[in-house]
């Protein structure tokens, strides 16, 4: 009973670090860093909700399952996360470049 | 041997709130990353104490084993990236300074 | 990131913002807090009932079971997310593999020539133990995409050149043999992913052997970030520096 509420409070408070930093922090590595802190958070909710001791009887194997979903499914979205905050900064500098320095060459000409 | 138990629960969830906090309030992100790492270790020993070794198995291997790799090749690339941006910045600067002397 | 503090003009100061924003977080953590405390712990779960219907999953693991078959939705959704991840991040970019030989050491080299057959054959064992003690498609898949990431990372050389086309059956194969399987049981037993009795083990071996090499390709070609140099070329952005491969 205890070990259920220390852990979810642990849960509890490391999700709301995490959506902490969300906001706070501008790097999106750091942002991505963040939501996977606030998964690891939600998912500790979980198991600790499901958690009996050894000597109480069986353990409620449904939400083990949905965690194990949830590890899955958060790797790939970060992986695609990170895909996508690399192409951002590639093309935003392109963007960003580009066009000023054909400018520059443009005015250099004139 | 409950005594036991229960400290070795305080110590974990202790260190487990204190590697986020570090994690998330560190300055450098490579340092952040190597931080979720050691995190995502302690989670798997967190899961193994709620008696889900599936869990476990699966936070050490995907949340910790690939999600850290991944962070870091993101981290590398983007390295690689913003030197790439500085060369390119200081020559587009001197093109501007030309520019505004020329103006 | 300093929580809470700004660094400007060299001098730390408290940001208004930030800690507007911290007391709006203490607040919800209050909340949650109470409501957390106020839900009824140590309440029977699901784990009777679970095991009441272990006998008739075909495998020993509970775990197994409700990913497998009581909730075989939610798994095949599971890996249909994964494949779809796939899809964008090949959608965006070539693997930015490396332009140059690079000297690699013997060490690099001896561990990858050693761990790597190793960490195929626990990915293998694990998808066998799923059935009776923890582990499963999942596992066992994270650990073979663990051995993709070790020869990425070790840069070896025919990596570049690893067709296609392959890649792109191994990454279907496990959601292709999943549902296979489920609309054999919807022809068979009339229900979608109701698996017969007496063959639900057999299924259940077979899906979680598809899926883990389908789980292990598709970690490994997340880590790759990018298609493979043989798949579409990359259009409309002739000097794009970093994007795919740099010449």
């Amino acid at each position: 009973m205890i070990t259920n509420f220390l852990y979810s409070f642990c849960g509890l408070f490391v999700f709301f670090m995490g959506f902490f930093a969300l906001i706070a922090c501008s790097h999106p590595l750091r942002k991505i860093l963040a939501v996977n802190v606030m998964s690891t958070g939600v998912f500790l909710i979980l198991v600790a909700g499901a958690y009996r001791p050894a000597s109480v009887g069986d353990i409620d194997p449904v939400p083990h399952a949905m965690v194990l979903t949830g590890i899955v499914v958060s790797v790939s979205v970060t992986a695609l996360a990170l895909i996508l905050a690399c192409r951002v900064q590639e093309t935003s500098n392109l963007s960003l470049l580009r066009p000023k320095s054909i400018n520059g060459r443009e005015e250099s000409e004139d | 041997m409950n005594l036991i138990i229960s400290l070795f629960d305080i110590v974990l969830v202790i260190t487990l709130l204190w590697l986020a906090w570090s994690m998330l309030s560190t300055e450098d992100i490579f340092k952040a990353v190597v931080l979720f790492i050691s995190f995502g270790l302690l989670m798997a020993l967190a899961w193994v104490r709620m008696r889900a070794p599936d869990v476990a198995l699966a936070e050490a291997a995907l949340g910790t084993g690939l999600t850290g790799p991944l962070f870091f090749s993101a981290l590398r690339r983007m390295e690689r990236l913003r030197q790439d941006e500085r060369r390119l910045d200081t020559s587009e600067d001197r093109d501007a300074d030309t520019d505004s002397e020329q103006e | 990131m300093p929580i809470l503090t700004r660094n400007r003009n060299n001098r730390k100061r408290l940001d208004p913002y930030l800690l507007l924003l911290f007391f709006f977080v203490a607040c919800l953590v209050l909340w949650l807090g109470a409501i957390l405390c106020s839900l009824p712990m140590g309440v029977p779960g699901l784990g009777k009932e679970v095991a009441s219907l272990q006998q008739r999953s075909g495998v020993q693991s509970p775990v197994t079971a409700v990913l497998l078959n009581f909730r075989g939705y939610d798994t095949f959704l599971e890996v249909l997310v994964l494949l779809l991840a796939v899809i964008g991040v090949w959608s965006m970019t070539l693997a930015p593999f490396p332009s140059g030989e690079v000297e690699k050491s013997p060490v690099q080299l001896g561990v990858v020539r050693l761990l790597t057959p190793l960490m195929v054959l626990v990915g293998a064992y694990l998808v066998w133990q799923g059935s009776h003690l923890a582990g499963g498609a999942f596992q066992g898949g994270a650990v073979l995409g663990g051995a993709g990431v070790l020869l990425l990372v070790a840069e070896l050389p025919w990596l570049r050149s690893v067709p296609s086309l392959p890649l792109r059956i191994a990454l279907l194969a496990g959601p292709l043999v999943f549902f296979s399987v489920a609309l054999y049981c919807l022809l068979r037993q009339g229900k979608f992913l109701a698996y017969p009795q007496d063959t639900a083990g057999a299924f259940l071996l077979i899906i979680e052997t598809a899926c883990a090499l389908s789980i292990g390709v598709t970690l490994a070609s997340l880590f790759a970030g990018g298609r493979p140099d043989d798949d579409l070329p990359e259009t409309g952005t002739p000097s794009d520096p970093q994007g795919g491969r740099t010449e």
